[in-house]
């Protein structure tokens, strides 16, 4: 037995858990030691929120009425704002081809990758949206909807952008082209997730909207993997 | 006699290239004879709509090219996954040569609808569930010519934009049901087709005969621009020398 074929049949039945939590505790070391650039991103979202009342204007029942959209809409931007951190470091030192080479299977190494990339980037925003709902007039109860939705809305945005974040790996017009493929794929988590503060106002259930948000997070958590990896393999070719 | 077919005969380019050569002219004749019955049955033959007037006419643009723009996003699907599937170099050419054709039926059907929303709603647009989601379609048509554009590699191109065009077929529905219900959240529609009296049987036809007229124009469009994509991509090929004039 060569080194080489005991280093294979070392590897070789490499769990899927194992590399899921392999790269989520790399990416997420990596994410501690570039807090300033994920406060540049927090910072992004909350002076998105802040402009929409100064460009409608301070009335206070039509700040309540936009603030569930905004934070949403302010969300979705973060999220493509944050999206490129996701591969385009590793892409471009070689990182992501030994990542693909390992003997985790690649979904399992991609899924811990957005899971980390979700808690360093989703999961802030999801923290500080109850106090920037409140300078909309949010209610308690609609805060504490708003914050449940994004928190089961951002890892399907993070999952559903990190396809077109590895489907424009290395690819020209970067940032404005991964807005045109991705944003339109977010339309229904935004309607889900700005309804369910609606419906909370309205004196109606948040529930349904809440529950199609986890089932979109359940749909995306069991295809996007899958997508993602292919599409990073098309980008390795 | 016990010759087998072989299936997968034309799925080379050298020689899907003839077929689509032999084949485009007649799919463009009988485009132009049905538009022209079409028309005719719809702008002449068909009464004047009795709530509407005259402005319901469009109809026989507008609704044939909604269709069209939603089929042909599912068949580009379908050559996306069957381009994935089989490696097929011919269908991610297909894909390619679809997509323009379904963004440009795309904004006929939005554009038409505003034009008869002006009359019959009093407004250009409104954000009703068909039209938004059909807005979106044609964002989704738009960032599958705008991904391929983006990548020199033809073979990556086909590959990358094939998983987007699949992962945005997974979506439409997604995207429909809630604009849908978020529509019906906010405010009712205020006019619905579905509601409208019953279509008569002269527009019935007019409609249906243009909708094979358009479906007719996009098989030839698409196989005259397959085959200027064939050129394009295997213009190395020794076969090209041959064939093509």
């Amino acid at each position: 037995m060569t080194p080489f074929d005991a280093a294979v049949a070392d590897a070789a039945p490499a769990g899927a858990w194992e590399g899921v939590a392999w790269a989520l505790a790399r990416d997420l070391k990596l994410a501690l030691r570039s807090r300033p650039e994920l406060g540049v991103l927090l910072l992004f979202y909350v002076i998105v929120v802040t402009l929409f009342p100064l460009g409608v204007g301070p009335e206070p029942a039509l700040l309540r009425a936009l603030g569930p959209g905004v934070l949403w809409v302010a969300a979705l931007l973060a999220s493509l704002l944050s999206l490129p951190r996701l591969f385009a470091s590793d892409f471009a030192d070689g990182t992501l081809e030994q990542i693909a080479l390992s003997p985790y299977p690649l979904p399992a190494l991609v899924a811990g990758k957005i899971a980390a990339h979700w808690a360093s980037t989703g999961l802030p925003l999801v923290i500080i949206s109850p106090l920037l709902g409140l300078q909309f007039g949010l209610a308690a109860d609609e805060l504490a909807v708003l914050a449940l939705g994004l928190l089961l809305g951002t890892p399907t945005l993070s999952m559903l952008g990190a396809i077109g974040a590895a489907l424009t790996l290395g690819v020209r017009g970067g940032g404005g082209l991964l807005a045109l493929l991705i944003l339109p794929l977010y339309v229904p988590i935004l309607i889900f997730g700005a309804s369910a503060v609606d419906a909370v106002r309205g004196g109606l259930a948040a529930a349904p909207h809440l529950s199609l948000l986890g089932a979109a997070l359940i749909g995306a958590a069991v295809g996007a993997p899958i997508a993602t990896s292919a599409a990073v393999r098309i980008a390795l070719e | 006699m016990s010759t087998s077919i072989n299936w997968f005969k034309f799925a080379s380019p050298a020689s899907f290239f003839p077929l689509a050569g032999r084949l485009a002219p007649w799919f463009a004749i009988a485009a132009a004879v049905l538009a022209a019955i079409g028309l005719w049955l719809g702008l002449v033959v068909a009464p004047t709509d009795a709530q509407q007037g005259d402005a319901y006419r469009i109809i026989f643009i507008h609704v044939p090219a909604a269709w069209m723009s939603m089929f042909l996003y599912v068949v580009m699907a379908f050559w996306c996954a069957i381009s994935l599937g089989f490696n097929a170099r011919l269908a991610a050419m297909l894909a390619q040569a679809l997509a323009p054709t379904g963004a440009l039926f795309t904004a006929i059907a939005l554009w038409t609808g505003a034009l008869w929303g002006k009359p019959t709603w009093g407004t250009y647009w409104a954000w009703d569930a068909r039209m938004t989601s059909e807005l979106i379609l044609l964002f989704l048509y738009f960032g599958y010519i705008a991904l391929r554009n983006a990548i020199d590699d033809p073979r990556r191109a086909d590959r990358a934009s094939s998983v987007l065009a699949l992962v945005g077929a997974v979506n439409v529905p997604i995207i429909y049901f809630s604009v849908k219900w978020w529509n019906t959240l906010h405010q009712g529609s205020s006019v619905s087709l579905s509601s409208a009296p019953k279509m008569a049987m002269i527009m019935l036809t007019g409609m249906l005969v243009m909708t094979f007229a358009a479906w007719f124009y996009s098989i030839a469009v698409v196989l005259v621009r397959a085959r200027a994509i064939i050129l394009d991509r295997e213009r190395g090929a020794p076969w090209i020398a041959g064939t093509a004039r």
